[in-house]
């Protein structure tokens, strides 16, 4: 025979290549999620808990962050406050990945009627506002974790939808495809076996996009008083209730703001990092 | 070395970092001159270094890679020695390059004519207007249609073998002291090949162009070459004046390669007589069926063919012709308008998800590109293990078992089970893609341009392997392919195949027996030679795409048809004939007529190959 396997053997090796800049990214996100976990054990203070009586009081040796508009210690509020934010968050863009995901396949590998109604529907939730939408929502159900998560996960479940649904068009007109269907192969055994594992890396830069997006979104509304309710309080609440600190220049009110920041900031090169990966994977192809 | 050389290479490297760590030699220890106005040929197989090389000319590497030599120089310049901004000053207007995707090159959005001059814009060479008239008289000496207008023209409303002259203008424009062309013409039809290869041809004599031409297919090398390095594995094999090396080969390799290029006659069984595939009618084509039941865009016009178990039928034409459509209708992915499918006596329904999954395993398709029909994201194990499962019920020790004598039967080690598809080699995936097929225990494969992505001697293994489970097996084939050849190679019966209809049916010995349909006899006499000089003597056609939108009432060919008959043709069906060498036509002319307008132009090719199927 005279077929020679390529040169140069590629493993698929998740994870391995990521730039530099994307490696910083995953390390402040890993971080913040330890954070997360670890709160109670990292805090010094409880969030309800008045510590000092000096409100925005400037950073100490005690209070690393000064304190808030309550005299709370700030530091322990922000730790506290990563795990609504965080955790609301990934709970909102998993849920609108995974219903995303599921009908965007679904509606490629499917095609015809069902793709058209499935994409229309879609078309009419995504051109509603967004924050809007959440507002209405909020002040019809209440400001609770479910409303909240459930609200920006409708929201998001259309963006979703559309980027799964043209990655999983382009698949989809893929030969092995056409080859499964030749087979008889029934349309979920497709999505599942064929499509779906092809879709891994643009459907995870899709999710940290959403979640950059629902983070937004999230402290948002609680920067408009609809959010997580006292005396629980996510990043987005603290730099509500320390506003006036503004003008005293307290840590109280910058310090969540940068907090939100570096998540997002992070977040968002993880992605570059794993798109980088992407494109070397295809070149390698060629 | 020649002193007067246009371009001089001395001992030429290129390395790529390994995965493991190391270094790779892609290019090793390569020297050659080319004199001004000669053209060169690199020849050699995927992964052989030739493109690498070709870019290394215009000090050019794949990322990661390095470029080291003791010299190389184009003109006068020394390319190696030259900075970033030196290098962008020179590229485009010393060397220029002409890619094998004239589709990919061109910008969708931008007019052609703004794109031929930019090179010459960029280099301030002249004004815009100067730049104009010289690309007309550039696109008038590469025979374009209507030079003056062409250029005001977008990329998508040209054909691809003009676009592919385009190219040539734009890298012509600047008068560059070395022009590259990377397999130019691989992906055109031989008829528009012919074409373009005669355009390149003259205006590489005229100007005195010196060239480098980078091409996998010797025979096409042979007509534009002055000499020929054959390459493999990164290495030189052998270096000639292209009639020497054609005569006499010095080297095994390209021996290899010379016998691949013409393929040999695969045996043919012995048959029974009941078909095991029948179609009647199909009429098939693209879009929501119109009121009356057909298709806004027909792709194919009511075709007939019968397949006897055991045997290889072939489906020839050219791209756009509806050969593929033609799989896709008998592997139930496209249902047809109208007609009928039989397998064995049993009527198919049209779509598969309405065929029962003993008929679905009974009929296998293998497609072409064996980078898109194999799961990326799945090992070869899981690939080949989803039909045993499907229609056998196999699994587990079972399903490894049998997955391992098919690997076997496709002659590949049983190590590849747990690779992914992107480790293979291109050959080595389709003998995967294949082993999927055979995995259903199928009675008919559908090979849908099997051969047509992998190099010449890659293809002619796939071929013999096809020949061997054919008999093993006693499996039947429809087997289509752009390429005569190869179909001529394989087949014991074939069907040509023109804008959707059914030209010329026959046993393959009256392929290579006149007369023939006049559209035979041009994709027949297309095919590139090994002999120098044959391009002057080949037919020439007037270009034209293979596909004729909607219905018509004469002849599909006619526009093209050098012994055409003016009104009839064009007005009136042409009717069947059937031919005293066992063939069936569909013609105006009579037999005693295409004789006589046939004269044995291409009797040395036929020749041969007739002598091949006698012994």
């Amino acid at each position: 025979m005279n077929e020679a396997a390529p040169a140069t053997h590629r493993r698929v090796r998740l994870g391995v290549h990521l730039s530099l800049a994307g490696l910083f990214g995953t390390i402040v996100v890993g971080g913040w999620i330890l954070v997360a976990l670890a709160a109670p054990a990292l805090a010094q203070h409880g969030e309800a808990q008045i510590v000092s009586g000096t409100v925005f009081g400037p950073m100490s040796r005690r209070f690393p962050l000064g304190t808030d508009y309550l005299g709370r210690d700030v530091l322990s509020l922000i730790l506290y406050g990563a795990r609504y934010t965080i955790g609301l968050a990934l709970a909102a863009t998993a849920l609108a990945a995974l219903c995303g995901i599921t009908l965007g396949t679904l509606a490629a590998a499917s095609g015809g009627a069902f793709d058209g109604v499935l994409s229309r529907s879609m078309d009419t939730l995504i051109s509603l506002p967004g924050l809007m939408f959440a507002l209405v929502m909020v002040a019809a159900l209440g400001a609770s974790v479910p409303v909240l998560v459930g609200t920006a996960a409708v929201i998001y479940t259309p963006g979703a939808f559309r980027i799964a649904r043209s990655v999983a068009v382009d698949i989809n007109a893929m030969e092995f495809v056409l080859v499964a269907r030749a087979r008889g192969e029934k349309t979920h055994t497709i999505m599942i076996e064929e499509i779906l594992p092809n879709m891994v890396l643009p459907v995870l830069t899709d999710f940290g996009l959403r979640f950059v997006f629902i983070v937004l979104l999230l402290s948002s509304l609680s920067f408009l008083g609809l959010g997580i309710q006292p005396p629980a309080a996510d990043w987005g609440s603290l730099v509500r209730e320390n506003i006036q600190g503004l003008g005293y220049g307290a840590p109280a009110v910058i310090m969540p703001a940068v907090a939100i920041a570096t998540l997002t900031i992070g977040v968002n090169l993880m992605i570059d990092g794993f798109g980088g990966r992407r494109r070397r994977l295809f070149a390698d192809e060629r | 070395m020649n002193a007067e050389a246009a371009v001089q290479v001395a001992d030429l490297r290129v390395t790529a970092p390994g995965l493991t760590g190391g270094q790779v030699m892609v290019v090793d220890a390569v020297s050659f001159a080319i004199g001004r106005g000669e053209v060169a040929a690199l020849i050699g197989e995927s992964g052989s270094g030739k493109t690498t090389i070709a870019l290394s000319l215009m000090g050019y590497a794949r990322g990661g890679c390095r470029i080291s030599a003791a010299t190389l120089r184009v003109g006068g310049t020394d390319v190696l020695g030259l900075s970033r901004r030196a290098l962008a000053r020179f590229r485009g207007r010393h060397v220029c390059y002409i890619a094998q995707s004239a589709a990919a090159a061109f910008n969708p959005a931008r007019r052609i004519m703004a794109q031929v001059i930019e090179g010459a814009l960029i280099h301030g060479l002249m004004k815009r207007e100067a730049a104009e008239a010289k690309a007309i008289t550039l696109f008038r000496a590469l025979q374009l249609p209507e030079p003056e207008r062409i250029g005001s023209r977008f990329p998508h409303q040209v054909s691809g073998g003009q676009l592919q002259r385009l190219l040539a203008a734009m890298a012509l424009i600047t008068d560059p002291e070395l022009l590259i062309l990377d397999e130019p013409t691989t992906a055109l039809d031989v008829t528009t090949q012919i074409e373009v290869l005669r355009a390149f041809k003259r205006v590489v004599r005229e100007r005195r162009v010196t060239a480098l031409y980078v091409s996998h297919d010797l025979a096409v090398v042979a007509q534009i070459a002055d000499h020929i390095i054959v390459l493999r594995n990164g290495r030189m094999q052998e270096e000639a004046a292209t009639a020497r090396l054609l005569a006499a080969p010095a080297h095994e390799y390209t021996a290899s390669l010379l016998a691949a290029a013409e393929p040999a006659l695969r045996a043919a069984p012995a048959q029974t007589a009941r078909p095991l595939l029948e179609i009647a009618g199909i009429v098939a084509g693209y879009g929501r069926p119109g009121n009356s039941g057909l298709p806004p865009v027909p792709v194919l016009h009511g075709i007939d063919l019968a397949i006897r178990p055991g045997s290889a039928f072939g489906v020839v034409g050219e791209s756009g012709c509806g050969k593929s459509t033609l799989a896709r209708v008998v592997a139930g992915l496209l249902p047809p308008a109208r007609g009928m499918i039989r397998l064995e006596g049993e009527t198919l329904a049209g779509a598969a998800a309405s065929r029962t999954r003993e008929q679905l395993r009974r009929i296998q398709i293998v497609f072409q590109m064996p980078d898109t029909a194999l799961n990326p994201a799945r090992t070869v194990a899981r690939i080949i293990a989803r039909p045993l499962v499907f229609y056998h019920g196999l699994s587990g020790a079972a399903a490894r078992q049998r997955s391992a004598e098919l690997l076997e039967l496709v002659h590949l080690p049983p190590s590849l089970v747990a690779r992914y598809p992107g480790e293979l080699s291109g050959g080595q995936k389709q003998r995967v893609n294949l082993a999927r097929a055979l995995a259903a225990e199928p009675s008919l494969v559908l090979c849908d341009e099997v051969t047509s992505a992998l190099d010449t001697v890659v293809g002619a293994a796939i071929l013999d392997l096809l020949t061997e489970l054919r008999e093993k097996l006693g499996l039947s084939y429809l087997f289509i392919s752009h390429d005569l050849a190869t179909v001529r190679a394989l087949c014991d019966e074939v069907m040509v195949l023109y804008a959707g209809r059914s030209v010329e049916r026959g046993s393959r010995d009256t392929l290579l027996r006149r007369p023939l349909h006049p559209y035979s006899d041009l994709l027949l006499s297309s095919v590139p030679e090994l002999r120098p000089g044959w391009l002057e003597t080949a037919p020439s056609a007037p270009a034209g795409i293979g596909r004729v939108v909607g219905m018509l009432d004469g002849c599909p060919f006619f526009p093209r048809c050098g012994a055409r008959i003016s009104d009839l043709c064009a007005q009136e069906k042409p009717p069947l004939r059937h031919l005293a060498k066992g063939a069936e036509i569909a013609c105006h002319r009579t037999e005693e007529q295409l004789l006589s307008l046939q004269p044995d132009t291409g009797a040395a090719k036929l020749l041969p190959l007739a002598t091949a199927s006698t012994s």
